[in-house]
């Protein structure tokens, strides 16, 4: 299983209101 | 970290994940960085649904830590919500499932504070003194619970 991260991370904000979701906020200097 | 099972399994099931990268997305970095006061890699945010910070992870550590670590902040989320039993079923786990990492002598003290937040009940906190004496003696959390044996 991969972790699917998201990059749009208003849009993430957002949704996670509306779903009631909790969110994890990685700030990475992995390489991509 | 990321790449582990568990890891993967945890957030995905449990949160939306989502990522700035210092580089790759400078300018959301930069943003979201000062927003949330995390200017340093890799830092690690639990966020409720309405966007505001529970748990902060920042440093790389290895997976079995990294994992108990999410799992504390999923568990501190529910314990602030009020959620007695649910933050106490997440503490234990990690005491259960992850009992070398160095977040199961933190856990193992808020599965006894939710507990006896849930019953109003003192020897749920005399019964966490007595498990630090025989586990996690030495850990400041140990200390932090002498006071109730």
């Amino acid at each position: 299983m991969e972790i699917k991260f998201r990059h749009d991370v208003e849009n993430v904000l957002k949704e996670a209101g509306e779903q009631n979701k909790p969110v994890i906020l990685d700030f990475s200097a992995a390489p991509m | 970290m990321w790449p582990d099972e568990r890891v993967a399994r945890f957030v995905s099931e449990d949160f939306i994940p989502a990522r700035v990268h210092v580089k790759d997305d400078a300018a959301a970095f930069k943003k979201y960085g000062e927003q949330y006061n995390a200017h340093w890699t890799p830092t690690i945010l639990e966020l409720d649904p309405n966007g505001e910070e529970f748990y902060r992870i920042e440093g790389f550590l290895p997976n079995d830590d990294f994992l108990a670590q999410l799992m504390l902040g999923r568990a501190h989320m529910d314990f602030k919500k009020g959620k007695w039993a649910d933050a106490e079923k997440g503490f234990r786990e990690i005491v259960e499932t992850l009992p070398k990492s160095e977040a199961a002598p933190e856990a193992m003290y808020w599965a006894g504070v939710s507990r006896y937040k849930a019953t109003n009940d003192a020897t749920a906190l005399k019964e966490t003194a007595k498990s630090f004496a025989q586990r996690y003696n030495d850990s400041s959390w140990a200390k932090k619970a002498s006071i109730w044996a």
